[in-house]
């Protein structure tokens, strides 16, 4: 029997998922920990990113952090949070997390923002609309698309990355794969590494759909954007999240 | 018996009130071999996973902007490896190949060559067509048609995909802890094992982020000197 048989197996017994500590309660603890980080990032990272694209400044302060957040490993961060002062435990994973969370909201929102046309915006004014109206009825519904996507990116990093907290003693569904690791139960690890690899799958699949559904105009689904020759020559303007 | 006794009572205060600073230069200079080893190991293992990731996605990137029909899927499953959690690779991989470093570099060399194959196709598919029609016309092989047209047009994205592969291998690699190969992620979750030891973590760290950035300085001077045309269109 290999080890993805026994992984099977170990994903077959219903006692595995229901039992205290089991597969439910590790699932639960990683969504927690994930929906609390993205939440956090929100807060913080959605209204610079606004602010910073509708003036159309602190370009180059953007790029920089987008960049340097990509060179900073995970585990580093997760680490470093756990013998600080603020200790050991989902507290300091969560922290991580959203550090890790800001860069792709903010950078996405920022462009959004930034690439709405100064016409439009003049015109809307010009036709009475008040700041905020330009902002919620103009400038967001352009913005969205580019929002959304870094909602999307940060969301599935946070929670992939959320896996390494089992790394230095946090839980969530790693705990499966360092403890089958660490107990040479190589199915209990391959079943972790099942999970975890097809919730962060799951996010991303439902991401996309809720992304479509919330944009407004003319509907397609990403994975049919497949790019045109003449936005070819340009990288991505947005930081690709990792898959830490 | 009494001082013994005392004396092991002091000694176990005095580890306990022992300071833990976030750095200390003479941890590294005491341990600067070990460090170098962990940092060659970090370096052999990026460089191994991106060289070998562009080897295989430039193949597919051509072969990708060829047709259509074969974009889609690329693109599709590029975008699944992307989403897989490090760790959960590193598990995949690990009863193939057990407690190697080889298990650490194929995981990275996934992780890299679906960031290089996106990029590699986005710089092919921005050569425009009538280029390409133009230098067919004047009788080049594809051969030279790739060396001479394509490759040149398509270089600033091409570093641009390098670029970001080796920034995110640097990053990624520690999570080769897993196995014991994490090159100097090793000193960050050592120096968790070793009674939090601050300045052996974040030892670790720092290195990781000065490797990621002059690896990235580095392939910069690369992209400047392979692109004398850009400076000259600039000036």
């Amino acid at each position: 029997m290999n080890d993805f048989e026994r992984a099977f197996r170990y994903l077959n017994d219903p006692l595995n998922w229901t039992r205290r500590n089991g597969i439910l309660d590790l699932l639960e603890e990683h969504v927690a920990v994930s929906a609390a980080a993205v939440a956090v990032a929100l807060v913080v990272a959605l209204p610079v990113g606004v602010a910073l694209g509708r003036a159309r400044r602190g370009g180059g302060a953007v790029v920089v952090l987008s960049n340097v957040s990509r060179a900073v490993p995970t585990l580093a961060l997760l680490t470093v949070f756990a013998v600080s002062p603020i200790g050991f435990g989902n507290r300091a994973t969560t922290i991580a997390l959203a550090v890790f969370a800001v860069p792709p909201i903010l950078t996405n929102a920022f462009v959004g923002f930034r690439g709405v046309d100064a016409d439009v915006r003049e015109a809307a004014r010009a036709m009475g609309m008040s700041r905020g109206q330009v902002l919620r009825r103009v400038e967001l519904p352009l913005a969205a698309p580019l929002v959304l996507t870094g909602i999307r990116t940060a969301t599935v990093q946070v929670v992939a990355t959320a896996t390494l907290a089992a790394l230095v003693g946090g839980g969530g569904l790693g705990r499966l794969i360092n403890l089958g690791f660490g107990q040479r139960d190589y199915g209990v690890m391959i079943a972790g590494a099942l999970l975890v690899a097809a919730l962060a799958l799951l996010t991303e699949l439902l991401l996309v759909v809720v992304s479509w559904a919330l944009t407004p105009g003319r509907r397609r689904l990403p994975a049919r954007r497949v790019p045109r020759a003449e936005t070819g020559a340009r990288p991505e303007p947005t930081a690709s999240g990792m898959p830490l | 018996m009494r001082p013994l006794l005392g004396a092991a009572s002091d000694a176990v205060l005095a580890v306990d009130e022992a300071p833990n600073p976030w750095f200390d230069a003479s941890y590294v200079s005491r341990n600067w071999d070990t460090i170098l080893r962990y940092l060659g190991e970090h370096v052999w293992l990026t460089v191994a996973a991106v060289v070998l990731g562009a080897l295989i996605a430039l193949p597919l990137a051509l072969l990708a902007r060829g047709s259509r029909l074969l974009a889609g899927p690329v693109l599709a499953l590029s975008t699944v490896v992307y989403t897989i959690p490090s760790l959960a690779m590193f598990a995949f991989v690990f009863p193939l190949t057990g407690l190697s470093a080889t298990t650490v570099l194929i995981g990275l060399t996934a992780y890299s060559l679906v960031i290089l194959v996106r990029n590699f196709l986005t710089g092919l598919q921005g050569v425009p067509a009538d280029v390409r029609e133009a230098a067919r016309g004047m009788g080049l092989s594809p051969a030279q048609l790739f060396l001479r047209v394509d490759l040149p047009l398509a270089l600033p994205a091409f570093m641009a995909g390098l670029r970001i592969a080796t920034v995110s291998t640097v990053a990624l690699t520690t999570v080769g802890v897993l196995v014991g190969h994490g090159g100097l992620g090793q000193l960050i979750t050592g120096g968790l094992a070793a009674n939090e030891y601050r300045a052996e973590i974040v030892t670790g760290a720092l290195g990781c982020v000065l490797l990621a950035l002059v690896a990235d300085l580095l392939l910069a001077g690369v992209e400047r000197l392979l692109t004398p045309w850009a400076r000259a269109a600039r000036a």
